[in-house]
């Protein structure tokens, strides 16, 4: 029997590659021996990792391993928390964003973030938008009105909310406060979009869109996506990384990592064999 | 996997999936042997029970595969277990069709009625018989324990069935030639050798399967291959 029928299954994924998948892809992010401490507790031990350039990376794992740790790091959100430190290394385009010196506010323009649970401010939908974009940008009202809307239906949003723009942003859906949180992120054109657990308070339908959304995002940012959701890892993701007890297991392309993990604690995870 | 899964129902799932692939495997083995049988000794009665045996085959793969289908529905299984599914489908999918060729042999029986070849010439077919029972139960071992070694040990075995094959082809022809009058057995006799040889080859697609869900990957080296019935139209010659 012809048992190539079974290859595509573990080499490639059955979606197209993103446009940008010729060649070796660029690494956005480079993490090298990175350790995160809680007080005098050890959060993360010795992590590299590469986060490429128009890729989505997901990171996977139980509750407590370490994963919404680094995504933190990667914006340095740690700061705003005493007695949080990080050792190591963590480079975007090559410069050091652990650094002393770097500029928080124009590091977290350029690394947006997602939460977990919406959370819109307690103002218009119009506002929730715009507000981040003043912080950075002086923009006329034409410009922003046009940047407002690109981020609205980047976000696959704008045709729900259009007629409503002056509403508080709190009206909205579960779903839709979730896009409207993700374009708030867009509008302030970061380089890097770090997603945690986006999906996770979501109905099927709004975690379809999201995952649309993911898709279409991948082609002009960085994604660094958090999930418990397996299936979902699989689906979203080019480089799915397994963290566990704050160690990097394994780091490795997706379809490989769901089909053929090289780890038995991967494998034992995925298969839903853990402890 | 000794390893059980968090969601005990799982683990059930799939041992009921492995436990209908043995019980078709178990089925598909005895109406291979059957129906030879009833070759060997003229038996039309047990070969009128092997074409009666093949719809219960075919009723146990359609179960399997409902049973697959409703697991992955459930599960959403990954990595190890979403390769033991997608083998039970496949090694369902060749005991069926070895279930079929077995019918075929049976049917050839019937067919045959009173016009039965001499002993010597069915004992070829025999051998060959024995062979691919040998093949197909250690096949259906690797799987049910895991051994890849064992599935190796099958996918490199073919050849000799298919070396049997040719020289059962040989002696077939031979007849032929001596008397026109054998041509309408020895026809049903060289379709029954095909279909054992074909046999061999399901059970080699079960060792391969059974690699693949063991190891995630194809067999990548060239498999032996024996099979010469396809070189030749006549013996030759020795002038």
């Amino acid at each position: 029997m012809n048992m190539s029928a079974a290859v595509p299954i573990t080499v490639s994924a059955s979606a197209p590659p993103p446009p940008a998948a010729q060649g070796t892809p660029r690494e956005k992010i480079t993490v090298r021996n990175l350790d995160f401490f809680y007080g005098t507790s050890r959060a993360l031990k010795s992590i590299s990792v590469p986060l490429y350039a128009n890729r989505a990376t997901a990171f996977i794992g139980p509750s407590g391993c370490g994963k919404s740790t680094l995504l933190r790091i990667l914006n340095r959100m740690y700061d705003l928390y005493p007695n949080q430190r990080a050792a190591g290394e963590v480079t975007l385009d090559g410069q050091d964003i652990l650094s002393p010196s770097q500029d928080l506010n124009l590091l977290r323009a350029r690394v947006g973030m997602v939460f977990q649970k919406p959370t819109p401010f307690p103002m218009t939908i119009y506002e929730n938008i715009a507000f981040g974009v003043r912080l950075y940008e002086k923009l006329g009202k034409g410009e922003l009105d046009a940047r407002v809307e690109s981020a609205l239906r980047r976000s696959a949003l704008w045709d729900e909310v259009k007629d409503k723009l002056h509403a508080s942003g709190l009206s909205l859906s579960g779903g839709q406060q979730q896009r409207l949180c993700i374009a708030r992120t867009v509008a302030v054109q970061p380089e890097v979009i770090l997603l945690d657990e986006p999906c996770s308070a979501l109905d099927p339908i709004s975690t379809a869109k999201i995952e649309e959304l993911i898709d279409e995002l991948r082609d002009d940012y960085t994604i660094v996506i958090v999930t418990h959701n397996m299936q979902q890892a699989a689906r979203v993701s080019d480089y799915t990384a397994f963290m566990y007890l704050g160690e990097l297991i394994e780091f490795g392309e997706t379809p490989a990592m769901f089909t053929t993990p090289r780890d038995k604690r991967t494998q034992d995870y995925i298969t839903g064999r853990f402890g | 996997m000794t390893d059980q899964h968090t969601a005990k129902a799982f683990d059930s799932d799939l041992q009921e999936l492995g436990r209908l692939v043995a019980e078709m495997g178990g089925l598909a083995e005895k109406e291979i042997a059957d129906s030879v049988d009833a070759l060997a000794r003229r038996d039309t009665d047990l070969a009128q029970r092997v074409a009666a045996l093949d719809a219960t085959i075919d009723s146990l793969q359609r179960q399997i595969e409902d049973k697959a289908v409703l697991t992955i529905t459930r599960r959403q299984p990954m990595a190890v277990d979403l390769r033991e599914i997608v083998a039970a489908l496949r090694l369902a999918n060749d005991l069926e069709r070895i279930g079929d060729l077995a019918k075929n042999i049976a049917k050839r029986v019937i067919a045959l009625n009173a016009d039965f070849p001499p002993p010597a010439l069915i004992r070829g077919v025999e051998h060959m018989t024995e062979l691919v029972l040998a093949q197909l139960t250690a096949a259906l071992d690797s799987f049910a324990r895991r051994d890849v070694g064992k599935a190796m040990e099958v996918w490199r075995n073919d050849a000799e069935i298919d070396a049997v094959c040719t020289s059962v082809f040989r002696e077939l022809l031979t007849y032929m030639m001596e008397d026109p009058r054998n041509i309408s057995f020895c026809i049903h006799l060289l379709f029954c050798a095909k279909n054992i040889e074909r046999m061999g080859d399901h059970a080699t697609n079960i060792a391969e399967t059974v690699h693949y869900m063991i190891e995630g990957r194809p067999i990548m080296d060239q498999r032996p291959k024996g099979d010469m019935t396809a070189a030749f139209s006549a013996p030759r010659r020795t002038a």
